[in-house]
């Protein structure tokens, strides 16, 4: 398996410890485990998704486990402003803000509690089950040049996270782009369902949801293969990834950096498990594979 | 992975154990150990963590949208169920348990493994004072109440204090916060925190350890995955007994 040498890293604007980030809404909610998933080996951590107004997040059942993956409608569950308060210890660490809101007025309100306190924001325009936020504006290439350009304006790195539930993902990633985003992260959930057979209904409260895990690692390498093609800022690669291998194979793709997430389901120390795997003194510089599989 | 939806279940029976508890008989079995919990889905309403009774039984207390609502059903309604999860009570050869209230329901399937000696059971008045038959049973009950309507005329502490704590190799504590706190201030005392368990209630969306929205301060341990029971000496400089999240994340204090 190909190897990587660990430099100095700094993807889209943020200088991180390491290639492999915490995904955004996973144990992204309190201080404490952002710090606990820094401790054990996220070489930066991503928060859970914050916007302009505390909200409960949608009834349960709110995620459930699949063969090869993970069926989720938390619903954007956050604390609003209040989750100034719980980053503050973490000041000069590389925690990334996730920030939602429903037009650019609202993006640039929520940067604004956190514009002091982060490495960088991650734009959440593409949560698939959030009735007018996420991928309600996410699909709109307007709305996502605008609501991008309203936290881009703030000086701070500013990270778009796409939603691939559209048919063409580089439209919204040019999008992204012209409205001064420092990097694309692709991609966020598959839209998705499951029905309980036995109750007769979807198993999930919000009927909704997003599908991430394993089973959708080639859409997310697809989709980040294309970005690498048609954009020309840093793209973070995120979905399904839970080995070495798999942040080999994203890199090839043309991703700087990684997001993992559902594979904290399986095991919790999947930062060290897969830093173990992926770095040796003798490893090629990541400048080398970076989009190696283009051309 | 294997595909892990909720398990449907058919209610058999309720039984009316106080006023504002019941425990749902199910017609599934669920291998569990005592202290895990499992998801139940309320079918339109929401899913919430409760505590397994016995492999096939339930005790809820009647607390918010939720349990309000499964108040409302019966024979022959349906459930989903999602778990066990979370790790239990560590195994032990001479328990003391020490339950509160609804606090009972997970103190019962470990009561019935034979390894409790002593159980001290309290509540507000005697009319919600829970399994005490089944407990009497299966263990030596000493009971406190509130308002002295049975037992002691006071809190589950002070019976602690008529008790010979040494004799014990472990001590696993189940009831509301405030109480477990108490009961954590006199293990602390007697330089026995390390080997006292508490079972923790936090609000959960998941269950297996995804969300986050479950983790305590200052560990950021996930109650669903790393608890819900955890060692006292782990809870001493900790939210426990202070504060708790929401649904939203935000700190409500107790």
């Amino acid at each position: 398996m190909v190897q990587l040498r660990l430099g100095p890293v700094t993807v889209g604007g943020v200088v991180l410890d390491n290639h492999l980030l915490l995904a955004a809404g996973i144990l992204g909610t309190t201080g404490s485990s952002l710090a606990r998933m820094l401790s054990l080996g996220a070489g930066g951590v991503v928060t859970k998704s914050i916007g302009p107004h505390p909200k409960d997040g949608h009834a349960g059942p709110c995620l459930v486990v699949l063969e090869d993956g993970l069926l989720n409608a938390m619903g954007l569950p956050n604390p609003s402003k209040e989750f100034a308060d719980e980053i503050t210890s973490l000041a000069k660490k590389p925690v990334i803000a996730s920030i939602f809101g429903g037009d650019p007025a609202e993006f640039a309100l929520v940067a604004s509690w956190f514009k002091d306190r982060v490495a960088g924001f991650e734009l959440n325009l593409s949560c698939p089950h959030a009735e007018g936020y996420g991928a309600a504006i996410g699909t709109d290439p307007a709305l996502v040049k605008s609501c991008t350009h309203a936290v881009s304006v703030t000086g701070v790195p500013t990270w778009v996270k796409l939603t691939p539930n559209v048919t063409d993902i580089t439209e919204i990633g040019k999008a992204a782009e012209a409205g001064g985003a420092s990097a694309l992260v692709a991609i966020n959930t598959l839209k998705a369902m499951r029905i309980s057979t036995g109750m007769r209904r979807p198993v999930l409260g919000n009927r909704y949801g997003g599908l991430s895990g394993s089973a959708m690692f080639p859409v997310a390498v697809r989709c980040v293969y294309e970005l690498y093609e048609s954009c020309n800022i840093p793209i973070i690669g995120c979905g399904g990834i839970a080995t070495a291998d798999n942040v080999i194979e994203m890199m090839m793709a043309g991703a700087s950096a990684v997001e993992i997430g559902s594979a904290v389901y399986n095991e919790v120390k999947v930062f060290e498990i897969i830093k173990a795997d992926l770095y040796r003194k003798e490893g090629l510089p990541s400048t080398e594979i970076i989009g190696c599989a283009h051309g | 992975m294997d595909d892990n939806l909720p398990v449907p279940v058919s209610i058999l029976r309720v039984k009316k154990e106080t006023s504002l508890i019941h425990t749902f008989v199910v017609d599934r079995s669920f291998a569990f150990s005592p202290g895990q919990f499992v998801m139940v889905w309320v079918p339109g309403v929401d899913e919430i963590p409760m505590a397994l009774s016995s492999e096939n039984t339930i005790t809820v207390q009647k607390a918010g949208d939720a349990t309000s609502a499964m108040f409302n059903l019966g024979k022959g309604d349906k459930l989903g169920i999602r778990g066990p999860f979370g790790n239990g009570f560590a195994k032990g050869e001479k328990l003391l348990a020490i339950a509160g209230g609804v606090g009972a329901a997970p103190l019962l399937p470990l009561a019935r493994a034979d390894c409790v000696m002593t159980l001290l059971l309290g509540a507000r008045t005697e009319n919600e004072l829970l399994f005490v038959d089944q407990l009497d049973e299966c263990t030596d009950v000493l009971i406190a109440t509130d308002d002295g309507s049975l037992g002691l005329h006071g809190f589950v502490t002070s019976l602690m204090d008529d008790l010979n704590l040494g004799i014990y190799d472990r001590i696993a504590v189940c009831g509301p916060e405030m109480m477990m706190r108490a009961v954590l201030a006199r293990v602390e005392e007697k330089g026995i925190a390390h080997k006292t368990e508490f079972s923790l209630h936090r609000y959960m969306k998941c269950g297996l350890g995804v969300c986050g929205s479950c983790c305590i301060d200052p560990s950021g341990l996930r109650v669903c995955r790393d608890g819900p029971v955890f060692s006292g000496d782990l809870l001493l400089k900790s939210e426990f007994g202070h504060y708790m999240r929401d649904a939203s994340g935000r700190k409500k204090p107790l």
